[in-house]
């Protein structure tokens, strides 16, 4: 039975090795904030962290993410506690219209403001390039990585 | 077309909202709930434009309550008010409206109960966060102690008068949206409902438009692991798997194992405007006015769109389940009550043997294929009682099987006299019409319902009637003051490509259309776009938010309108339009910049929708509009060969990236005493005319043909 690092706890599942990471996430752990949109890995809709890095989550076997450590938006907010500064920044510019893509780019968000906490608007663009959103609400998610950043840097988690 | 039924007959005489007259009891609206809870009941379901956190707002509004108290329920057909579809702009127009009034209504009948158990006159009353108590006193009681003895069970009595607008507190605050926080976190949508014991199913679809399934072997598929079923009905393939990847390796294997008849019934995509205009069709006189005697000599030109996908990011998905003599559904399209009713006529089942619920999908721009997944699920569900069926479709499905924005073709013809006046104008609209939703003809309105069986043909698509917006025609008759003016529709009734309803229907080419002409007759005439769109403009509204538009473009921009042509890689361009003639004014300006593409580097627009619920989240909507819009012009169109859709991913239906966007700015122009008037789709026009005039003042270029790629604006220099 594969043995997956889930932010930071260990999940046993029990399924087909070759399983794509997505379904095991959403239908095994309960973990939806990575959603399907092409099946491809080219929408970024599921995606997740790997070992810090922001990967598509339909694309990839349990078998390939054993002994990985694996971060999901989940994560972000332990139960109970305030929002993580970067889904408040969402909050706070209310960076959503139907949301379906957010769980992808607030995990390439993370990612980019774990490497570089003071991104220029065109460095976050071009981290957020593969995620697409279609109900055009990308100034708004380019404003909220911006204020998520700032308050990162000034220590207000 | 409202699709909610009629007023009910003991309220008839009652000048109330048309769904509050349809479903007259107040319990339907609104309910006191423990906890100092208000839970509201709307028709209208949320798709990503915020309207349940706008109802929310306009409820606690009217009932002097915190807005955070508020919970508004999702659609559920056995409870909720039939408000019809959502959409065409109208949401907060009809559902709005109408939960305004209940709840004044409401809130008029706590504060009669109030009175008489205080003793003392409504007038001495005064109600916070639910509390009525009597003025600069702390005597009073709460809604939810009256709630014990006021039955809400009694239908509408008065049109009560919505509170005045002095008085609001929260109707035109930025408030946030009520459904963000659970997606931030990782919820929040239908395709995460699990279901006790719940089985993955997927659907083979056929490998061209027009094919018949003629062999199906199943062994193989049914020997892989997880796999309990495949159901064949006619065309209608699908396989039923314990696990959803289990159910995926099964579609492939079951699409490999399938032979099918296929037949060649597209036109050929590099000659849609000649098929087209060619093709049967059923003429209607939209608008005919006599024209002076004229000599001054007319240009013409004609414009056209490809087929455009929805495209939302997250395809299709129903769940149904076949339990305890009734069949649930679960569905994130836009009208659950015809939902219901159309699988109720093809499963041949009474209506009340059927509950369709809302959960929320990806963003929906129109009529995608929500409805359709949900009739596979009943489908699969029938076939299998007791089991939870989720179908979710695969990102190839979506864009080849949800139905586009249908192509179109507009001739324009026109002139202007020595005076700079337009004098004639003619204009021919060619395409399907717009709307193939469920129920909205004796045909079934589901995607598999034409595979079942022996097959059925496609059925062509319905348009509203004009004065309730149309479809193909939306839009087509110029908001301009215009003598001679004649607008011809030609509805082609032959449907190579399924179509229905894509955010503004007909509106997008026709304002593209008229606006871009409106651009040519004015360079033609040597006249500024601005002013002599303002020569042909009476309705002070219009006016206003082009004069707003132009005038903060001059001054922030830089733009000069008696500049024609711009230097050659920067340009600006003017698009405008009233929607649907009735609705919200949208004045756009676009400034685009001409190097190996086309790009669109900024957009600035002006808005009037009346009366604002939510300024933030307008700014929202005429923001995503603006972008989606964008994207459309530049980049999209659904390709296809002689057989089927070929742009069935994301390469091959490219959209506008976080790199490509351009800057939005949104001016609202105040008008808090005027109606609502919608805001989803106003932009959507005049966004497109605004780039394509902007690429002829850079260049002095004209681009007819959409999308506008830096290829076609090559072509068209001379």
């Amino acid at each position: 039975m594969p043995l997956l690092d889930i932010n930071g706890q260990q999940y046993a599942v029990d399924c087909d090795t070759s399983t794509p990471l997505l379904y095991v996430l959403r239908n095994d752990l309960g973990l939806t904030s990575a959603r399907f949109g092409c099946g491809m890995g080219q929408c970024g809709a599921c995606h997740v962290l790997i070992n810090g890095r922001s990967v598509a989550s339909c694309d990839i076997s349990v078998e390939a993410c054993v002994g990985q450590t694996i971060e999901t938006v989940e994560g972000l907010t332990p139960p109970g506690q305030a929002l993580h500064a970067l889904q408040e920044a969402f909050m706070q510019e209310q960076a959503g219209q139907c949301g379906y893509c957010l769980g992808g780019i607030l995990t390439s968000a993370r990612a980019l403001l774990r490497h570089n906490p003071n991104p220029s608007a065109d460095q976050i663009k071009l981290a957020l390039d593969l995620h697409l959103c279609r109900c055009g609400t990308h100034q708004r998610i380019v404003k909220a990585v911006q204020r998520a950043a700032s308050v990162l840097r000034q220590g207000e988690v | 077309m409202n699709t909610f039924p009629g007023a009910d007959e003991r309220v008839a005489h009652l000048d109330i909202a048309p769904t509050l007259a349809a479903s007259p009891w107040l319990d339907l609206w609104v309910r006191f709930e423990p906890g100092e809870r208000v839970r509201l009941f709307t028709g209208k379901v949320e798709l990503g434009q915020g309207i349940l956190s706008a109802i929310a707002q306009i409820g606690a509004e009217e009932l002097d309550v915190a807005y955070e108290q508020v919970d508004v329920e999702a659609v559920d057909t056995d409870f909720s008010p039939n408000e019809g579809s959502t959409s065409g702009s109208r949401s907060i127009q009809e559902g709005g409206e109408a939960t305004r009034q209940a709840c004044a209504q409401v809130r008029q009948i706590m504060l009669q109960h109030a009175a008489k158990k205080l003793e003392v006159q409504i007038d001495d009353l005064e109600v916070k966060e639910g509390f009525i108590h009597v003025r600069g006193t702390d005597i009073g009681v709460s809604y939810w102690q009256l709630a014990y003895e006021v039955d809400l069970h009694q239908l509408v009595q008065v049109k009560a008068p919505p509170k005045d607008r002095q008085h609001h507190r929260l109707v035109g605050q930025p408030l946030p949206r009520k459904d963000l926080r659970d997606k931030l976190m990782g919820g929040g949508f239908l395709h995460d409902l699990t279901l006790p014991g719940m089985l993955h199913a997927r659907v083979v679809r056929p490998p061209a438009v027009k094919a018949r399934l003629r062999v199906c072997n199943d062994i193989k598929v049914l020997a892989l692991p997880g796999v309990l079923r495949v159901i064949r009905d006619g065309s209608f393939l699908a396989v039923v798997a314990q696990r959803e990847e289990q159910a995926v390796k099964a579609w492939r294997q079951l699409s490999i194992d399938t032979q099918w008849d296929i037949y060649e019934s597209l036109p050929d995509m590099d000659a849609l405007p000649e098929f087209l205009t060619e093709a049967p069709h059923q003429q209607e006189l939209l608008h005919d006015s006599p024209a002076n005697r004229t000599d001054a000599v007319s240009i013409s030109a004609r414009y056209t769109r490809p087929y455009l996908s929805h495209a939302s990011i997250g395809p299709s998905c129903g769940l149904a389940w076949w339990h305890e003599e009734r069949l649930q559904v679960w569905s994130h399209c836009q009208s659950l009550f015809a939902l219901r009713d159309e699988i109720a006529k093809l499963l041949a089942l009474p209506r009340e043997q059927i509950v369709a619920r809302h959960g929320q999908g990806a963003g929906c721009y129109g009529h995608n294929g929500a409805d359709d997944a949900a009739y596979d699920a009943a489908l699969i569900a029938r076939a299998m009682p007791g089991h939870p069926i989720r179908v979710q479709w695969m990102r190839e499905d979506e864009f080849a099987w949800e139905p586009q924005g249908p192509a179109m073709v507009i001739d324009l013809e026109g002139a202007v006299d020595a005076e700079g006046q337009i004098v004639q104008w003619s204009q021919s609209i060619w395409g399907n019409r717009h709307i193939q939703r469920p129920g909205r003809r004796p045909e079934p309105g589901f995607l598999a319902a034409w595979h079942q069986g022996e097959g059925r043909e496609m059925m062509p698509p319905v348009d509203m009637a004009m004065e309730l917006g149309g479809g193909s025609q939306r839009n087509a008759v110029p908001y301009y003051d215009l003598p001679g003016m004649r607008v011809l529709n030609h509805a082609v009734t032959e449907v190579p490509i399924r179509v229905s309803a894509l955010r503004a229907l007909g509106a997008y080419l026709n304002v593209f259309a008229i606006e871009s002409f409106m651009d040519e007759l004015a360079h033609q005439s040597h006249q500024d776009p601005v002013r002599f769109r303002l020569r042909h403009l009476s309705d002070p509204r219009a006016r206003a938010v082009i004069e707003q538009a132009s005038a903060y473009a001059q001054q922030h921009w830089g733009w000069a309108p008696e500049h024609a042509i711009g230097d050659g890689q920067r340009g600006v361009g003017l698009g405008f339009a009233r929607y649907k003639n009735v609705g919200c004014y949208a004045a756009v300006f676009a400034e685009v910049e001409l190097q190996e593409v086309v790009q669109v580097k900024r957009v600035l627009a002006v808005i009037d929708c009346g009366e604002i619920v939510n300024p933030d989240g307008v700014r929202n909507q005429i923001e995503g509009g603006v972008i989606q819009v964008v994207s459309w012009i530049l980049k999209e169109q659904v390709t296809f060969d002689r057989q089927r859709i070929t742009s069935t991913d994301w390469e091959s239906y490219p959209i506008l990236r976080f790199s490509e966007v351009p800057l939005v700015e949104v001016l609202l122009m105040p008008q808090p005493n005027q109606p609502w008037l919608g805001v989803g789709e106003g932009v959507t026009g005049p966004t497109a005319a605004a780039v394509a005039n902007a690429i002829h003042h850079a260049m002095g270029v004209r681009v007819r043909d959409l999308p506008l790629t830096a290829q076609r604006v090559v072509q068209a220099m001379p």
